[in-house]
């Protein structure tokens, strides 16, 4: 018994958020009747909250380093504006309107990491400096007017969708094939790792949790890629995300880059003697979340497709709290890109469910800092009976 | 009225892994100084903290009586109520506030929560006047000197009406001056009524002030010495002190010593906020290969100054001098440089400096040389668990796998999981600053056989340490660093705490 209650407990822990999410799709669920499933709605999810989930993943860099950004709102406001000045005012067309909107995220970036690593300057006070001048700029260049529409190609970014090879009656063939394919490299990872576990002389866990693990995975997989298919297939958006997700879930977990970070957000003064460069480091991190603000920008400005001057507005704390659900640590050194991306998405089923009730903005809004509050609390309460 | 103040009865407090103290008794008699004396990690300081409550009543087995009444303190709070009052080796005194207002800190004069600055003032004036302190209590703290911050702190004490007060190193990082105005302090408030409890190591001057001396040695009471009863002097303390046969405690070792490998010449720093004021003065040392240097000194003295600006200049402005490497002079100006040729620094803080605590043994193993596990900038999993699974075995790290956080370990294993990332960096020089700082004796032996074992390969070991028994036991040739300086240096033949000890007060006599 007292077996099992630990098994409970371990297991609780490690995987709370996603339980966390399980629990509130389940309610929304019923709460709605269904509609949050629904697969159109499971599309609104995705593009409803893509930016936030991009912003996440570069947040969650910031926080592992032990700060926040609080200018990624601001960035995401100001990168549609001058999109919407090079394609809508000036006729720029849209790859190379996207490639200096890009660059120009990453100077955004680096403007601030000047001031953060290089002259040591807070990154709450640079940041929140950048929050209001980029917020400002926005303002100056469209002079109170919303510029639209934008290029077809740049609109597709967010509201396109990757087009279908393979004609299968009432479903999307692409996405059919993209979630076997998916499922497919999930279950040959889960071999690869025990195969190389048992290579390096380490116990690999029991084959029924893995094969449980596979079991789940493909499930959700499945469901989502069988919505897609039966909607309007893969938005183009999610293809972005997922590769995002990819690439920065392996710099995290599997790089040099992605374990100085850690290291400096767990101790900067270790890691800097133990020949860390943690200027150039935090440099990066602030270069990298002013490329991802600039990507989110691009993506809410095409989804609006439209650049407005309040574009963006409370994106940075919605950021910041999908990496604190997502069990990130305020202090640093700790949070995974898998975390923030569920945390996105329990903020993300949180609002779409009601609003699909029909609950009100005002009580969206309350309900949201108390879902924060609460997954913070139990964090640190697991953590305490740890000890 | 009963002739003992305190009594601490069979006092045992475990912490994970390592037995602080064990069976220790401790009686101390109302208007004395009771000097309590050990080596580094005796169990004083632990002691004390289970007096005062920093260790509350349930964490520790034991009884304590205070006025003949049995004491279970929930906190410090506590202790304070009935006049115990302890000063710690680190000040307790926030620097941008007042002298008047660190002194009633959490003790305010107030009414309905508004503090009446006039009777603070008053009071604080008559408190200072006690001490023998001219201040203006409206000066900020971090203007006055360490020696009067000192001074404050006990200001602070009385001003809680202080029967017992506890001291623990009063005097470690104050000039001469300033100790023995301290130590005269003492003696003045011995004839108010007030008792103490001095921790200190400095023999001199609990020869000088102590009614009653206290050792306390692995965690064990060895004895209490009496003035008038039994015969006190330091070679009578330190025999105590140390209790067994000096040479079991450092393992056995040949040395193998080569040529020179390592130097650093002409080597001048200066402190990081006081652009003034020198913390190298032309220093100049060298180590052979195969050998252990050691590096003596009071606290103070700069040698961890010295070592962090050899390595990468982590420490001090304005620096310059000459770092050679196998006779060719090498680049150390950052941390990673210095790495790359063959250099490693131990801090002496291995919570702050040297540890992520929050990560697990595997994590801090392989920090300091990733480029050995990783290809292309891509950690290999595997080949990283080995690393840090090796260093498991080979240093006998206690723990019940390497993905057990740093945190989580006791301090032995902790100094081990650091020692095993330098030794990971593959170094030709190892700086050991402090190495067995808060460790207990078992694994302090285990760390100089591991220290021994790095000279028997051939690397070039600087052992800093303020401990100098350790210093004697362990290295072939000694420099005595103070102020900044080398003031000598010495064959391990012709080493002694003596002549250390004059080497340093001569350097000084030259001085002024």
């Amino acid at each position: 018994m007292d077996q099992i209650r630990r098994f409970v407990k371990q297991n609780l822990k490690q995987n709370a958020m996603y339980v966390a999410l399980f629990i509130i799709i389940i309610f929304f669920q019923i709460r709605t009747n269904g509609v949050l499933l629904q697969p159109q709605n499971v599309n609104n999810l995705i593009l409803q909250n893509s930016y936030v989930l991009i912003l996440a993943m570069g947040m969650v860099f910031v926080i592992i380093s032990g700060y926040v950004d609080l200018s990624v709102g601001s960035i995401v406001a100001i990168i549609g504006a001058i999109g919407g000045y090079l394609t809508v005012t000036k006729n720029v067309s849209t790859v190379p309107a996207i490639l200096i909107l890009l660059v120009l995220g990453m100077v955004i970036g680096a403007f601030h990491g000047v001031f953060i690593a290089y002259m040591h300057i807070p990154p709450f006070i640079v940041t929140l400096a950048g929050m209001l001048i980029f917020r400002g700029l926005t303002m100056v260049i469209l002079g109170g007017r919303t510029l639209t529409p934008y290029p077809k190609l740049y609109e597709n970014i967010s509201n396109g969708f990757v087009g279908d090879f393979l004609k299968i009656e009432g479903l999307n063939g692409t996405a059919i094939a993209a979630t076997i394919v998916l499922i497919l490299i999930a279950v040959f990872r889960v071999f690869q790792k025990r195969v190389q576990q048992k290579k390096y002389d380490l116990e690999p866990p029991k084959l029924i949790w893995d094969l449980l693990k596979i079991v789940v995975l493909a499930l959700v997989v499945g469901f989502i890629g069988y919505s897609l298919a039966k909607y309007k297939g893969v938005p183009v958006v999610l293809l972005l995300i997922g590769m995002l997700f990819v690439i920065y879930n392996f710099v995290a977990s599997k790089t040099v880059v992605g374990r100085r970070v850690y290291a400096m957000g767990g101790n900067e003064k270790a890691a800097r003697l133990s020949g860390i460069n943690t200027n150039r480091m935090m440099f990066a991190v602030y270069t990298n979340m002013g490329l991802m603000a600039a990507i989110a920008g691009i993506v809410f400005s095409a989804r609006l497709n439209a650049a407005t001057p309040k574009a963006g507005t409370g994106f940075e704390l919605d950021a910041i709290a999908a990496c604190f659900i997502g069990g990130a640590s305020a202090s640093g050194g700790v949070g995974t890109v898998m975390g923030a991306i569920i945390g996105a998405l329990v903020m993300g089923v949180i609002n779409n469910g009601m609003s699909i009730m029909g609950i009100g903005i005002d009580w969206q809004q309350a309900i949201k800092g108390f879902v924060l509050l609460a997954a913070v609390a139990f964090d640190v309460l697991t953590k305490e009976s740890n000890d | 009225m009963s002739n003992v103040l305190l009594e601490m009865r069979s006092i045992t407090k475990t912490f994970p892994g390592v037995k602080a103290l064990d069976q220790v008794s401790l009686q101390v008699i109302p208007q004395e100084i009771h000097a309590l004396v050990g080596e580094n990690g005796a169990g004083k300081s632990t002691l004390m903290n289970v007096l005062s409550g920093v260790y509350p009543y349930g964490t520790y087995e034991g009884d304590i009586l205070f006025e003949g009444e049995t004491c279970n303190f929930k906190d410090i709070k506590h202790s304070e109520g009935k006049g115990i009052v302890i000063i710690h080796q680190e000040l307790a005194l926030v620097p941008y506030l007042s002298i008047a207002e660190n002194i009633f800190l959490g003790n305010e004069t107030a009414k309905n929560g508004v503090i009446n600055w006039h009777t603070t003032i008053q009071k604080t004036s008559e408190l200072l006047k006690k001490v023998g302190l001219t201040e203006n209590p409206n000066t900020l703290v971090k203007d006055i000197g360490v020696g009067k911050q000192q001074l404050v702190e006990i200001a602070k004490a009385l001003s809680k009406n202080v029967k017992l007060l506890i001291l623990d190193e009063p005097t470690a990082a104050l000039n001469e001056n300033d100790s023995q105005n301290l130590l005269d302090l003492l003696l003045g408030l011995k004839k108010q009524g007030i008792t103490s409890i001095l921790i200190s190591h400095k023999l001199n001057e609990v020869v000088r002030v102590a009614n009653s001396i206290t050792i306390i040695r692995d965690g064990k009471t060895i004895e209490t010495l009496k003035v008038g009863i039994d015969e006190i002097n330091e070679d009578r303390i330190i025999k105590g002190m140390v209790g067994r046969d000096m040479t079991h405690r450092y393992p056995e070792r040949t040395p193998d010593i080569g040529e020179v490998i390592f130097e650093v010449k002409d080597w001048n720093a200066y402190h990081p906020l006081n652009e003034e004021r020198m913390i190298s003065k032309s220093v100049n040392i060298n180590v052979r290969k195969g050998e252990i240097v050691g590096i003596a000194g009071l606290m103070g003295a700069g040698r961890t100054e010295l070592a962090m600006g050899v390595f990468g200049k982590s420490y001090g402005k304005r620096i310059t001098g000459t770092v050679i490497k196998d006779g060719k002079q090498i680049d150390t100006s950052s941390v990673s440089k210095a790495i790359n040729n063959g250099i490693a620094y131990l801090s002496e803080d291995r919570k702050a400096y040297g540890l992520v605590l929050i990560k697990d043994i595997r994590f801090n193993v392989t920090l300091a040389n990733l480029g050995k596990i990783s290809k292309n900038g891509i950690i290999d999993d595997y080949k990283e668990s080995q690393a840090a699974n090796d260093f498991r075995n080979k240093f006998a790290i206690k723990t019940p796998s390497i993905f057990q956080k740093a945190i989580n370990l006791s301090g032995g294993n902790q100094q081990k999981v650091v020692l095993s990332k330098w030794i990971f960096a593959q170094p030709d020089i190892l700086i050991l600053d402090e190495p067995t700082r808060g460790i207990d004796v078992g694994a302090k032996y285990e760390i100089y056989g591991i220290i021994n074992e790095l000279a028997a390969a051939g690397k070039g070991v600087i052992f800093i340490s303020s401990e100098m028994p350790e210093i004697l036991g362990m290295c072939d040739r000694i420099y005595v660093m103070d102020e900044g300086a080398i003031c000598g240096e010495l064959k391990q033949a012709e080493a002694s705490q003596e002549t250390i000890m004059k080497m340093i007060l001569s350097s000084r006599g030259r001085d002024n």
